[in-house]
């Protein structure tokens, strides 16, 4: 029976993580994912799961244990932020191009310099095109449905590919909220045992990651990207199932309000939640405004985004990270490649907010509306904005 | 003649006549890596999987859709086939206990090169060895970044030249000295640590199978003699290898449980000069730096001989 329990959700990412009895995690601290691996060790100390827990030396080496144990055939788990994950770096599209359906728990941290423990996501939009299936969740619940859901979808035979789910550092990661978990049954009824298709072992020998020459290497990216593109049906109905069984409904992109609205804002991961309140007074005002939050990052859901968007004047794309010297933040510049030459796209702008934990309220969406409403006649003169610099 | 005569005979007690590294791989004439590696596979046998790190032998093995090997053989990439394979053991481990696969002993062994091993991958070599793993960790040191054009390694000897040590009008090579990693081995408290060379083969399989018996991480550092990047004609790597011995430079020895024995004895080193002078890498050298590499030879083969006479089995203490 499902029960609902208020707790830390880093531990319930690490609850979730445990009812889908991984055999081998490896991971290294970093604020502030911390709390998971730590909750996860604490399960397994517990002999709550019968896993292996790998107390590595770094970042480098939880990803490269992951990717030994998942060609052997295990289920794998990981977590990390920030650096670490800039660490993680190098084995990233390695994972990816060899099939291996790896899960990550992101606790998104602010790159360095100067250090900062808080939260933008500049940690995974530098990983983003590494060939991860990468979700945002906005909230506690959908942490631990995304955990559940995320081995279900990495380890289908049609994808077999590495997913990030990524959690807000602190403001998802070290918040409490009440959350609804499934028992442990009723996860083996939705998640089958992984079942994978090569592995290294002498019954059965492969080389797995040989060196690819020119004429080789053209077919085997675009196999990756297809693999990750053709991924978004399984996603699709992975969450189809998980709405079937639990009653929860995850899409690629949630409309929050939309009916009419002439000016849409686009956000990522926890700002959503804040989001809405902003759209709930703006509507009491009477402002035609609505929200679109995005939970989908890769595969990216282009169609989706075209319907999403349709009738509205204004699109105002939050980003929580800056592309040094771009033309947009990351997820802006997706968003305005999708929507190019689309008939009656709406107007495009660009702020970027949030940056190493700025704190983000209701009012700030509310001005942001207000200015955004406003591009409809004059275009700001700036392709972004990088939202509340004090002094400018 | 007689012993080739008769190689049927005995061989196959001494050697597994089954190949698990074939022929047809594109390593140079006379690489004594290839050749360390078809050792190592025919002493570890079936069960077990190899992690390579990125280097030559993965390059010249593994060119899709080819492949030189008859074991599992696993490459992610160039500093941590240390990580990749304590994954690999964690993972057949958990697997086998949960009966997801055969209750079988399988044995994961990471190889790398110098470059793999002692620089880029000795943190994760190092934690690997500290966890105290499952596994076998075999250094394939042939003294230098080969795969990339011979770029100067912490293996790389006192005053060869390299390709981005080279020797100048104003240099004579590297400066520094080879960094000992199976002394970092045995500081791990790690069971079993070895040296060896492919120029003796019975005693790196012995090596090897004793390596791989250990219920735990074991270390064999194996020199390798690399015939393009030592600048020696191929024909002259068997005796490159016996020499690196035979001088002391390179001595044969391994560590059990702390207790440290030499298995390959010499009853009088050879001058340094004899190894030094077959190889275009030392040729610059003048008497005096060939004097200073002597006296480091004698300094460091004494350091070691002590150890032989003094330090007792972990297990006697
Ligand atoms: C992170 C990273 N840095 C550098 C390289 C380039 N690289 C590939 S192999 C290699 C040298 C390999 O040297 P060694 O480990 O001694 O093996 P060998 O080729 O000599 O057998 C280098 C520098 C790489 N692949 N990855
Ligand atoms: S460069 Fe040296 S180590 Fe590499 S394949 Fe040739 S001989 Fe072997
Ligand atoms: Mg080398």
């Amino acid at each position: 029976m499902t029960r609902r329990t208020g707790m830390e959700i880093a531990f319930a990412a690490a609850e979730a993580v445990a009812l889908c009895k991984p055999d081998v995690v490896a991971a290294y601290p970093i604020t502030p994912n911390t709390h998971i691996p730590e909750h996860l060790s604490d399960i397994v100390a517990d002999g709550r799961i019968d896993a292996d827990f790998i107390c590595v030396e770094s970042e480098h080496s939880a990803l490269s244990a992951c990717c030994g144990a998942s060609a052997a055939g295990a289920r794998t788990f990981t977590a990390t932020s920030s650096q670490g994950l800039l660490f993680m770096a190098e084995v990233m599209p390695i994972v990816s191009a060899m099939r291996l359906p790896v899960v990550m728990a992101i606790g998104n941290r602010a790159l360095s310099a100067p250090i900062n423990i808080w939260n933008d996501h500049s940690d995974i939009m530098s990983q983003r095109d590494t060939g991860w299936i990468s979700v945002f969740a906005s909230n506690g619940q959908e942490v631990v449905d995304m955990v559940i859901q995320g081995f279900k979808i990495a380890e289908h035979r049609d994808v077999l590919l590495p997913l990030n789910i990524n959690l807000d550092g602190f403001q998802l990661t070290h918040v409490v909220e009440p959350m609804l978990f499934p028992d442990q049954e009723e996860v083996e009824r939705f998640l089958p045992e992984y079942k994978p298709y090569a592995t290294v072992h002498p019954d059965r020998v492969v080389s797995m990651g040989t060196l690819g020459m020119p004429e080789i290497f053209n077919e085997a990216m675009k196999a990756k990207d297809m693999g990750l593109i053709n991924s978004k049906k399984v996603i699709l109905e992975v969450w189809r199932e998980w709405e079937e069984q639990f009653g929860r409904k995850h899409e690629p992109i949630e409309a929050y309000r939309t009916e009419g609205a002439n000016v849409l804002l686009l956000t990522v991961g926890s700002m959503g939640e804040t989001a809405e309140v902003a759209i709930d007074e703006l509507r009491d005002r009477k402002m035609p405004a609505g929200l679109l939050k995005l939970k989908l990052w890769r595969p990216f859901p282009l169609e989706e985004l075209r319907k999403a968007v349709k009738g509205a004047k204004v699109l105002a794309v939050m980003d929580r990270a800056v592309s040094c010297g771009g033309s947009a933040g990351p997820v802006c510049a997706e968003v305005k490649s999708a929507l190019y030459g689309e008939p009656g796209c709406p107007v495009i702008v660009n702020y970027i907010i949030g940056l190493g934990g700025r704190d983000v309220t209701a009012e700030d969406f509310i001005q942001i509306v207000e200015k955004a409403a406003k591009a409809d006649k004059e275009k700001p003169k700036e392709a972004y904005e990088i939202y509340g610099v004090r002094g400018s | 003649m007689s012993i080739v005569e008769n190689f049927d005979l005995y061989a196959p007690r001494l050697a597994d006549k089954e190949e698990y590294f074939s022929a047809g791989h594109r390593a140079c004439q006379g690489c004594g890596e290839a050749l360390a590696i078809r050792l190592m596979c025919k002493a570890l046998g079936k069960d077990t999987v190899i992690i390579n790190a990125t280097g030559c032998m993965e390059v010249i093995s593994s060119l899709y859709p080819t492949t030189a090997w008859k074991l599992p053989w696993l490459h992610v990439a160039f500093p941590n086939s240390a990580s990749v394979g304590s994954g690999v053991e964690a993972g057949l481990k958990v697997l086998r206990r949960k009966g997801r696969i055969p209750d079988r002993d399988v044995k994961a062994v990471s190889i790398g090169g110098d470059g793999g091993t002692v620089d880029i991958g000795i943190q994760a070599l190092s934690g690997a060895m500290e966890r105290g793993h499952d596994l076998l960790y075999v250094c394939f040191d042939n003294e230098a970044y080969m795969n990339t054009g011979i770029q100067r390694s912490g293996a790389t000897p006192f005053g060869a030249s390299t390709s981005t040590d080279p020797v100048g009008s104003v240099s004579f090579g590297k400066k520094a000295w080879k960094k000992n990693v199976a002394e970092i081995m045995v500081a791990h408290n790690v069971p079993y640590v070895a040296t060896a060379c492919h120029s003796y083969p019975i005693d790196f399989m012995n090596k090897v199978k004793k390596a791989r018996k250990i219920k735990g991480p074991s270390y064999i550092h194996c020199l390798s003699v690399c015939p393009t990047g030592w600048r020696l004609l191929p024909e002259l790597a068997i005796k490159a290898g016996r020499l690196a011995v035979e001088t002391g430079i390179f001595p044969l020895y391994e560590v059990d449980n702390g207790q440290y024995r030499m298995t390959i004895r010499q009853e009088r080193l050879r001058p340094v000069e004899d190894y030094l002078k077959l190889q275009g890498r030392f040729r610059h050298l003048d008497p005096e730096e060939i004097e200073l590499f002597q006296e480091r030879v004698n300094q460091e083969y004494k350091k070691l001989m002590s150890k032989i006479e003094c330090l007792p089995s972990w297990s006697d203490l």
